[in-house]
């Protein structure tokens, strides 16, 4: 249209080489299927979830887990003891497991939940550190989810239940028989607060 | 051919009965004029990539010498994601859309835009969307540190810093696209009589491209950041191997925008290129029918090769070769281009000025860039330099050497028909050799530092780099100071100099030719006749 606009003069015929259609008419039509694309190619984002699932599930690949999973299906499951600890370092958070121990097999996922209590009048921002018994298990305790991640920020005495998702590796030396597990929550001091908190443990 | 002069002529006697627009700021944020409009984004373009440059040189001071000097880690992290950011997105991408503002209409003859008013609000989107990217990095926790790639699971923990990254990309996405609906349309509606499709000038065919690039594969980012932005606030998991996502889906879908996003840069400049050469070398172009089926296939190419990005997050055999083997497939309509510039000249009557020297400079450097790619391309070997300098080495060479030096190449090519002024031949010959050596200075070592196995993104190094690293380093501070030079060229240009005739290059083609110096501010409102002289081939 401000095509149109700029060029009063100009007839149809006058462009007619080049193209059949009136400018603007044309500009339209093909702004609409230019338009169309741009839609297409957003539909074809939103489904790339769905479609890449699907293509994993049909075709194999991407499972990049094979390999190791050859490799620990030769090794038989076993059972192990589990043992939950909690401390917080005198800040106000009281802090416990849910499960004080567990008996688990190797390989199988397991679920616990902590439970952390803010039992101050202000706002209490902390991030839970892990350690294991004996220490050099803390290797086959692979993590998919845990609070310890992130800093988590309690309101005054906020109640919050908070869980760790984790898998005892197949690959655990045989001496090894119970496993310990335990965090500790310190206060992250205000001024060093960091939202893209990515210590050493976000990386299992 | 005089028909067009005394048209052109008319049209600028015409606007002199348009004087009475908004004037002062008023006239460059209303202006619907496709000459104004392609000056902004030239303007924009620069200043963005003075910023992005900046920041490369406080990356480069704290790689001066080993261990943290200057910066920490976070922060560096975070220049490094904003210089690469900036540098796509802000300073290269505008460019060459205020060269496709500028120059498509007078090459095909159209009056303006095909939609002018859209043109307009697709130049001031990138603004707002320039600050909210440089403001990120004084909110609280900073910029995103991710690295341009924004790979989760890190960008899902990163602070309000990335979603001011990804608001950011969502209007520069929206300005991008309706640019490209603009050049589209244009190019296949507005061409004057008599210019068929493949008598278009090459920059024209290669923004068409271009543009089709575009408009596909950036929504593909919008979408990737978008589910980046519900996986961070909306406790969804595309992305989280904990809630049944899956972190190396972000990969596959950023690199299906990626991989054409590194054409979407580089085919502009091809087209610049396929401008300068032929005109400097006074003949017709060889070979245009195989360069405008090359560009085609390289866009086409670019669609089905983003893997090659992916070899270590552990897929198949299978995949890994056919992404390599698609990969190298890129190369060969490449090696048509590079050949067909290289014959172009080919005993063709040669004179070197700046244009001309930034023309050859891409044309050597990009095909050093375009070598080192191929090596990447073998996945045995990528495994190997996934991550190292040798990336960095390489990706320089093709977005430096290849989009900035075929920028400056237009640039000090089509100066004159812009100001109306020949600039300063000395200082841009200056501007060229100092651009020239300070770039090889600042990027050839990397190569040796990458195949040594110097990780990319990490603010120290091990003794054994620092020789090559401060050599880059004291590279990259000439290189920076030598590119202010091309500021003082074109205000000198702006202000006064030698008039430029309407064809201020004996060998140049093209309908943009055929207007005065400086283009007057309407042109072409009756079409002109396209005379077969004027054509590429």
């Amino acid at each position: 249209m401000d095509v149109q606009r700029l060029n009063p003069g100009l007839s149809p015929d006058g462009a007619a080489a080049a193209h059949s259609l009136p400018r603007a008419t044309g500009n339209r039509r093909i702004a609409a299927g230019l338009l169309a694309v741009v839609v297409g190619s957003l539909l074809f984002v939103s489904v790339q979830p769905r479609l890449y699932r699907a293509f994993c599930e049909w075709s194999g690949l991407y499972d990049i887990d094979r390999a190791e999973q050859l490799a620990t299906s030769l090794i038989p499951a076993r059972p192990v003891t589990l043992e939950f600890d909690a401390n917080s370092h005198d800040n106000g958070l009281r802090f416990r497991p849910e499960t004080a121990s567990l008996a688990v097999k190797t390989g199988e996922i397991v679920n616990v939940m902590y439970r952390v209590e803010n039992t101050r009048d202000v706002t209490v921002i902390g991030q839970a550190v892990p350690s294991y018994g004996p220490q050099h298990a803390g290797g086959y305790v692979k993590k998919l989810e845990c609070f310890c991640f992130k800093q988590q920020t309690f309101a005054p005495h906020e109640v919050r239940d908070m869980p760790v998702v984790f898998v005892l590796d197949k690959k655990l030396p045989d001496d090894v028989n119970t496993v310990t597990l335990s965090y500790t929550f310190f206060e992250v001091p205000a001024g060093s607060v960091k939202s893209s908190a990515a210590p050493a443990e976000s990386r299992m | 051919m005089q028909a067009t002069q005394a048209a052109g002529h008319a049209g600028h006697h015409d606007d002199a009965g348009h004087g009475h627009g908004p004037t002062g700021l008023m006239r460059w944020i209303t202006t619907t004029n496709h000459k104004d409009i392609g000056t902004m984004y030239l303007w924009f373009s620069f200043v963005m990539f003075l910023v992005g440059g900046a920041m490369s040189l406080i990356i480069r001071a704290e790689l001066l010498s080993p261990g943290l000097q200057y910066v920490s880690p976070e922060f560096y992290n975070q220049m490094l994601t904003l210089h690469a950011l900036i540098m796509v997105f802000g300073a290269i991408m505008p460019a060459f859309v205020g060269f496709a503002n500028w120059m498509i209409p007078l090459m095909i003859g159209a009056p303006d835009m095909a939609f002018a008013r859209m043109n307009n609000w697709s130049f001031w989107l990138l603004p707002p969307a320039a600050i909210l990217l440089t403001s990120s990095i004084f909110v609280p926790g900073g910029a995103a540190g991710t690295g341009w790639t924004m790979y989760p699971p890190l960008s899902v923990q990163m602070g309000m810093g990335m979603d001011m990254a990804i608001f950011a990309i969502h209007i520069l996405g929206m300005s991008s696209i309706m640019g490209s609906i603009n050049i589209i349309t244009t190019i296949l509606n507005m061409r004057a009589p008599g210019m068929t499709l493949m008598k278009m000038p090459l920059f024209c065919w290669t923004w068409l491209v271009t543009a089709f690039l575009l408009i596909a594969s950036m929504p593909i980012l919008a979408g990737a950041v978008t589910m980046l932005l519900t996986d961070r606030h909306f406790g969804t998991s595309f992305f989280s191997a904990a809630g049944g996502g899956d972190p190396v889906l972000f990969q596959h879908i950023f690199w299906f925008f990626g991989h054409p996003e590194v054409y979407i840069i580089a085919l502009p400049a091809f087209g610049v290129v396929s401008h300068v050469i032929p005109a400097f070398s006074r003949k017709h172009l060889f070979g245009y029918t195989s360069m405008v089926y090359a560009i085609a296939a390289i866009g086409l190419i670019s669609f089905f090769v983003w893997a090659h990005h992916m070899y270590v997050t552990g897929i198949p055999l299978t995949g890994q070769l056919y992404f390599m083997y698609a990969t190298m497939l890129i190369a060969v309509p490449t090696g048509v281009k590079v050949f067909n510039w290289v014959t172009t000249m080919w005993r063709g009557s040669l004179s070197f000025e700046t244009p001309m020297l930034f023309a050859l400079g891409f044309l050597v450097l990009f095909t050093i860039g375009g070598l080192t790619g191929l090596v990447l391309a073998m996945t045995a070997v990528d495994i190997q330099l996934q991550d190292t300098y040798y990336v960095v080495a390489h990706f320089h060479y093709v977005m430096v050497a290849g989009a900035l030096f075929s920028a400056y190449a237009g640039l000090y090519f089509w100066l004159p028909k812009w100001t109306g002024h020949m600039y300063n031949e000395t200082l841009g010959k200056l501007h060229f050799w100092l651009s020239m050596i300070f770039f090889n200075i600042t990027f050839f070592p990397q190569h040796f530092l990458g195949l040594a196995g110097m990780p990319r993104r990490i603010p120290d190094y091990a003794q054994q780099f620092a020789d090559f690293n401060m050599i880059s380093s004291i590279g990259s501070f000439g290189f920076g100071i030598s590119q202010l030079l091309v500021l003082v060229v074109v205000f000198k240009a702006i202000k006064g100099g030698p008039k430029a005739a309407a064809r201020p290059w004996e060998g140049a083609r093209g309908l943009e030719w055929t207007v005065p110096s400086p283009a007057p501010h309407h042109t072409f409102e009756e079409p002109p006749v396209f005379d077969p002289a004027e054509a590429h081939a």
